[in-house]
């Protein structure tokens, strides 16, 4: 199903969705993960990611005008309203699994904000700078696991390369642009997100020689996200965290 | 019970607050070496803006004065109280001395 959002409303929901699923999923390691630290680190990218997600979906429910602030898009809409990359959607598997999706997808946040906080509209400027500082330390975070994984143990590098093979077929569509891309840009707010991609490479691939890995191979890029077709994986994430705003509506604490 | 030595060593944490006043000892964290122990104290002891610098280093490092010595360590000095400058006045608004 297309957006019934009008297209910059779209555009915002777009990175409010990435980053409210993304934070989502981090939520889930909170008292499971290796060790206290990393469990600190984990909840800390998470928090980031969903005060990204409330200022990029506020801004989206104001654009549309129809009432709807960022809770009322965050837990009433249904999952083919949401669209999200399907990278971030994806389960946590392992710790390395985990971290591969970070790895990939802070490299890009970084640089889509990088882009993002000097347009015109300095409602989407102004929410990019901010959390261009946070974005670039989860990039450094994510990368130095990626390091510590691939040139690790056996074990923890068969672990990266599985990581990141489930990880990479969902990147193609960081990079896609289509028609909602097309007016943010027209309207002086959306990024030209297919410049991206060389940088990204570049990025990526330093991170992956220092780590001692190959690239994944490239195969068939799977894609849908943003249209809102998405993989089973994200009902259920939504089934977890819409349930009290589902089953109690309006409640607050 | 997971093996002692396979987990990370001990590094303490130490937390300047705003420039001008010293580091401060916040509490410890497990960390494989010292970049890992800059990042997991950013993220456990610097979550809530508490600092502008951080300091670490590792636990194994230090060298503590033995509590058995403590009498011979401190007690001297009990009853020495012309070493306290209890006789200048401080003028008020001086926090940091």
């Amino acid at each position: 199903m297309v957006s019934a959002l009008p297209p910059l409303a779209d555009y915002a929901a777009r990175l409010g969705d990435d980053s409210l699923v993304l934070g989502q999923r981090l939520g889930e390691w909170c008292g499971h993960a290796p060790a206290i630290e990393v469990d600190l680190s984990l909840s800390n990218v998470a928090l980031d990611l969903i005060g990204q997600a409330t200022h990029f979906l506020g801004l989206a429910g104001a654009i549309e005008g129809a009432g709807r602030d960022a809770d009322k898009l965050a837990f009433h809409r249904d999952v083919m309203d949401f669209s999200n990359c399907l990278l971030v959607e994806q389960p946590n598997g392992d710790f390395a699994q985990t971290i591969a999706r970070q790895f990939l997808f802070s490299h890009y946040q970084a640089l889509l904000f990088e882009q993002m906080a000097q347009v015109k509209d300095e409602r989407f400027a102004a929410i990019a700078a901010k959390a261009l500082k946070e974005v670039n330390y989860h990039a450094t975070l994510a990368s130095d696991w990626v390091v510590r994984l691939g040139d690790g143990t056996d074990e923890s590098k068969a672990r990266m390369i599985a990581g990141l093979d489930w990880m990479w077929r969902f990147t193609d569509e960081l990079f896609a642009m289509d028609d909602v891309d097309a007016a943010a840009i027209a309207a002086g707010a959306g990024v030209d997100k297919a410049a991206l991609r060389a940088d990204w490479d570049a990025r990526v691939d330093a991170v992956l020689a220092e780590a001692t890995l190959a690239r994944p191979a490239a195969r068939r890029a799977i894609v849908g996200g943003r249209v809102g077709r998405h993989s089973e994986h994200l009902g259920h994430l939504l089934s977890e965290m819409q349930f009290l705003q589902r089953a109690y509506p309006g409640a607050s604490w | 019970m997971s093996d002692p030595s396979k987990e990370w060593p001990l590094w303490e944490v130490f937390v300047r607050g705003k420039g001008g006043l010293s580091h401060r000892h916040v509490g410890s964290v497990h960390a494989a070496d010292g970049k890992m122990a800059l990042e997991h104290a950013r993220d456990t002891y610097t979550r809530r803006m508490e600092g502008v610098s951080l300091w670490v280093l590792p636990s194994a490092q230090i060298i503590a004065s033995d509590p058995g010595d403590a009498a011979a360590l401190f007690k001297p000095a009990e009853d020495k109280v012309y070493r306290h400058p209890t006789f200048y006045k401080i003028p008020d608004g001086i926090k940091h001395i």
